[in-house]
């Protein structure tokens, strides 16, 4: 095995790791967490650098698992030009950032938990642009959303940041589900989820009746990741992210995950009218707003959210051209923008650092205090403008002489390019407004802090990425021209066309384009100050936000009213509408089957003693439902019926669920009563005589539905699936208990996943009631005071005796579940129960006193137990959670048999104890704070 | 022998878990009831060991033998429940 075999997932995966590592040796020191989140990018570098090579030898290298073959999910991934170009950005600017960040956040804020979230949206976007199945990169792209909604939030204190995150996660989610639908049709047309068989299929997507709605729905999750028109609005809000963040997803990463897909699919689905008319309409209005609104802000980061959305439209407006050269410019623009718009966030960091305000009618004057600053931001703006001999001017050339081929299509389409000139004339303006406000244009004004350099390594950063962006523009022919050739090709799935990156093609159209947009850029900057005026006056009262929240107020309104409809808040209420639902389907379901009601088996005889146990069940159920006002004593019934319930489960050869619900009726107990100290003791009289009589008709129909649906069931000979289960039990599963072996074994994975929601279920719980109080009662249900003796000695002395016994008989039930009734999950109930009479009968404080294992520790070992034994499989090979089994001789017990699933079993049994434990008790100190608060209270009164 | 004295015990054991139940109904007040869902576990028990000797099979026991562990731990909640209103404190 080669590491060209398998380096790929390794470079996805590792930043995920690593976010764990970044966030836990934050404990010891600040700083460790950058340099691990510095080495973490490095060495995901280093595994892709093998691999680098093989696209500039026009090879694609696929690494491929299989996952889920059923629903065409393969955990597969792809490096073509493309995928290495995007890689490459996302790391080698997420290097830059990491190094960058390390020096803006303040002591305040926490360094672990920042860099934990930038590694897991670095991973996130590796997953996209290397995955090669199309389902799982729609999964990295969720995984994209989430994870930039972290680091828009990250200052959580603040609630811009939070509105600004929901609103990110609200529109992006959103397109991410078209996204989802628009990949599941088209793998549906082409018939594989595979990139390499898609990008092959380009005509047969074209010609598909499907290919509308699959292009609109993939351009809506790419429209709004790339904050196109009419989604634009997000990106400006996300400002409220740290600097850094907004380096990076605004300049290399989030916003351009919208469009690496365009380029993506590009060879499927470019070339059609409608592909021309959606991509580049949408991408030539974004360009002109933005361009335009990026002028009027005073916030240096509004102005470069703004000019960001210009640009990705630029790049929009390019792949809606659809010719191979346009795709060209393309690719070219997505690397100058990554450059010349993350050194800029990071200035504009470092000015907001350094001042304590981004307000541009505020910082002026900033080149005395800050030259080397000033010098590089001049650059990159500069390189924005697209002045020549920067990289911004190379492609924008491009970008013109593509607007000018596409104007001779039609009449109409000279449009485009005047539009163009436009956007570019209002591109140089707030370039030089971004130069000329900040750095000169008199003196600063009130100024919270006196400016000054940044601390050197804050600016290295900026230094690299301004001497690419002059390196580019200058040399490009011995700089970038490999990577774009090799890109270029990725994108297209072919040799790229014929293209010059020459700085000098004589004078021509697109050269007049660039100076006319140079000249009007500074006329209008000139007259910066009217035009101001007027834009407040009129078009500065248009916000998409309003829009964007009366949608969404809307949206929830309606659900819920619908909710309300169904859901009034009563529990009464809910149940009507679950079994009228019921009652009303099984009716109809019924009513076109023309079989006998019951079947021919013959019934089984009857004795007197399960007669008798029976009719204590009966009454006991009616009697609970009677009794049904006066809560304990309706508690006590059911403590029959559960009873009665076991012992039928005994005589019925179902030894297991007997066991079961003997140790479940006891924490029901133990939860009920817990509860009930703080409800009301009684149940209020139900007045109302018509919902009476509508409840008892309601639940006597369900009764007898299900009644005789079971007598149905039971006098008919079935074939269950349980013959093959009793077979395969001790040849598949080493174990003669059928019950456990499909627990642990056949049905492992239905298991884990059990045990995954049983132990968030606890530690639910314990996070909504820590620290809760509530009222509790100082008086029985007489009246009486209650009595004094907390911990009656009696009781005490005997649960301690009882406690080892317990523990053994759990052990005992768990040792030999393999092969007789018992398991994990009975045995954990055992245990919990132990533990929980400790409780019980001698008190919190005193049993966690004795007790120092936290509960959190159980699950958590539990859950890795299980998932351990699963992975220990996988890594011999075998499908996930496989268990095998062998027999041993030990001395004195003899031979008897072990199966690696008893480790997975064990995992059961500690997530079981540690989840009951922790709720119970949990809920156990809700009342104990509540009799701290009714103390101190009467404290008070008697002073 | 054995067919004989179990039938017998099979009645009474039948008998004093319809009596219990009644107990248990009738009351009259709280401690009435609670014994009485005492007894009628420990009227479980016996119940299923004399399944278990009837049927001649083990199985039962295990159920008989965690009801004796567990089943007074119900009661033991009832009793504080009585006593001070929070059971675990």
């Amino acid at each position: 095995m080669t590491l060209l075999s398998f380096n790929i997932p390794v470079v996805v995966l590792l930043p995920f790791v690593g976010a764990i590592a970044a966030a836990w040796v934050s404990r010891y020191s600040r700083l460790a967490s950058a340099w691990a989140a510095t080495i973490i990018t490095l060495l995901a570098m280093a595994f892709l650098a093998p691999a680098a090579g093989l696209p500039f030898q026009g090879e694609t290298l696929i690494q491929s698992w299989s996952w889920i073959p059923g629903i065409g999910l393969t955990f597969s991934f792809r490096l073509d030009g493309l995928a290495l170009l995007f890689a490459l950005l996302i790391l080698a600017i997420g290097l830059l950032v990491i190094g960058y960040a390390r020096y803006y956040l303040s002591p305040k804020d926490c360094m672990g938990r920042f860099f934990a979230y930038l590694l897991m949206f670095m991973g996130s976007m590796l997953g996209v642009v290397l995955s090669e199945n199309l389902i799982q990169l729609v999964v990295f792209w969720e995984l994209t959303s989430l994870t930039s909604f972290l680091l828009i939030s990250y200052w959580r204190h603040r609630q811009d940041a939070r509105l600004g995150a929901r609103m990110a996660l609200a529109i992006t989610g959103a397109g991410g589900l078209a996204l989802l639908a628009g990949v599941m049709l088209l793998g549906h047309v082409v018939g594989s989820y595979n990139l390499t068989d898609v990008l092959a299929a380009g005509d047969r997507v074209r010609a598909s009746e499907l290919y509308l709605p699959v292009l609109v729905l993939i351009l809506i999750g790419v429209f709004t990741k790339s904050a196109q028109f009419p989604f634009h609005f997000w990106l400006p809000h996300a400002m409220a992210a740290p600097t850094p963040v907004s380096a990076y997803l605004h300049s290399a990463t989030m916003v351009k995950a919208g469009i690496f897909l365009l380029a993506r699919f590009f060879p499927v689905l470019s070339g059609t009218p409608e592909w021309s008319w959606i991509v580049s309409s949408a991408g030539l209005i974004t360009l002109v707003i933005g361009a335009y609104i990026a002028l009027f802000q005073h916030d240096l980061k509004g102005l470069l959210a703004y000019s960001t959305i210009s640009h990705l439209g630029l790049i929009t407006l390019l792949f809606g051209f659809g010719t191979q050269l346009a795709a060209v410019a393309a690719i070219f623009h997505i690397i100058n923008h990554a450059t010349f718009k993350a050194s800029l966030f990071m200035v504009a960091g470092i000015i907001d650092h350094e001042t304590g305000t981004r307000d541009m009618r505020r910082i002026n004057g900033l080149f005395s205090y800050m030259p080397h600053t000033a010098v590089l931001a001049m650059i990159a703006a500069a390189a924005m403008a697209g002045v020549p001999l920067l990289n911004g001017f190379l492609s924008k050339e491009m970008f013109f002489q593509q607007t000018i081929t596409a104007s001779q299509v039609s009449g109409w389409a000279w449009a485009i390019p005047a539009l163009v000139l436009i956007a570019a004339i209002f591109s140089v303006a707030y370039s030089l407004r971004f130069i000329h406000d900040v750095f000169f244009n008199g003196k600063p004004v009130d100024l919270p802090k006196t400016p000054h350099e940044p601390p050197r390594f804050m600016k290295i950063p900026v230094d690299l990425l301004v001497i690419i962006c002059l390196a580019v523009g200058i040399i490009p022919m011995f700089t970038v021209a490999p990577v774009l050739h090799v890109a270029v090709a990725g994108t297209l799935q072919a040799s790229p066309p014929e293209y010059s990156l020459a700085i000098w093609h004589g004078i021509n159209l697109p050269l007049i384009m660039s100076i006319l947009a140079l000249a009007g850029g500074a006329l209008v900057y000139t007259a910066r100050k009217r035009l101001f005026a007027w834009h407040d006056a009129s078009v500065a009262r248009w916000d998409a936000r309003i829009v964007f929240n009366a949608i969404l107020g809307s949206l929830d309104r309606f659900a819920v009213g619908v909710t309300r409809v169904f859901d009034k808040g009563s529990l009464q209420n809910a149940a009507v509408w679950v079994i009228v639902t019921a009652l009303t389907a099984g009716f109809i379901g019924w009513m076109g089957i023309s079989a006998p009601l019951l079947g021919a088996r013959e019934l089984l005889p009857v004795d007197g003693v399960s007669l008798a146990v029976l009719a204590v069940m009966m009454a006991a159920s009616l009697m609970t439902a009677v009794l049904h006002r006066r809560r304990l004593v309706s508690l006590l019934m059911l403590g029959v019926v559960g009873l009665v319930v076991s012992l039928v489960f005994v005589k019925f050869s179902a030894p297991d669920l007997a066991l079961t619900q003997l140790s479940v009726e006891v924490v029901t107990v133990v939860l009920l009563l817990l509860a009930l100290y703080f409800l009301p003791q009684s149940t209020p009289r139900e007045r109302d005589k018509v919902r009476i009589g509508r409840d008892i008709a309601i639940s006597v129909l369900a009764g007898a539905g299900v009644a005789v649906l079971t007598m149905g069931v039971l006098t008919r000979e079935l074939t269950p699936i349980s013959d093959y289960f009793l077979l395969n039990a001790v040849p598949g599963g080493g174990g003669t208990n059928v019950v456990n072996v499909i627990l642990v074994d056949f049905r492992g994975t239905d298991t884990l996943g059990e045990i995954v929601v049983l132990a968030l279920a606890g530690l639910g719980i314990y996070a909504m009631l820590r620290g809760m109080k509530l009222p509790a009662p100082d008086r029985d249900s007489q009246g009486r005071l209650w009595s004094s003796d907390n911990h009656p000695e009696i009781m005490r002395t005997h649960t301690r005796l009882l406690f080892p016994l317990m523990l053994m008989i759990a052990v005992y039930i768990f040792l030999r579940g393999h092969n007789l009734p018992g398991g994990g999950f009975i045995a954990g109930l055992i245990a919990a129960v132990a533990l929980i009479v400790q409780y019980l009968a001698n008190g919190i404080a005193w049993t966690s006193k004795r007790l120092r294992f936290d509960m959190h520790w159980v699950i958590g070992l539990g859950l890795l137990a299980a998932t351990a034994t699963g992975l220990v499989a996988m890594g011999l090979g075998y499908p996930f959670l496989t268990s095998t089994f062998t027999y041993l001789d030990w001395p004195v017990v003899g031979k008897f048999e072990v199966a690696s699933a008893i480790a997975f079993d064990l995992g059961v049994f500690l997530v079981v104890v540690g989840a009951t434990v922790l709720s119970l008790v949990e809920l156990g100190k809700l009342s104990d704070s509540s009799h701290k608060a009714e103390q101190q209270k009467r404290r008070t009164e008697v002073r | 022998m054995l067919a004989t004295a179990l039938l017998i015990a099979f009645s009474l054991v039948t008998l004093a878990l319809l009596l219990s139940f009644i107990r248990l109904v009738k009351g009259p007040d709280i401690p009435d009831r609670i014994l009485a869902l005492d007894t009628l576990y420990i009227n479980a028990i016996a119940l299923l060991i004399l399944a278990g000797l009837h049927f001649g099979s083990s199985l039962y026991f295990e159920a008989a033998l965690l009801i004796a562990v567990m089943g007074f731990v119900g009661t033991v909640a009832f009793s504080k429940y009585l006593l001070r209103g929070d059971i675990m404190e």
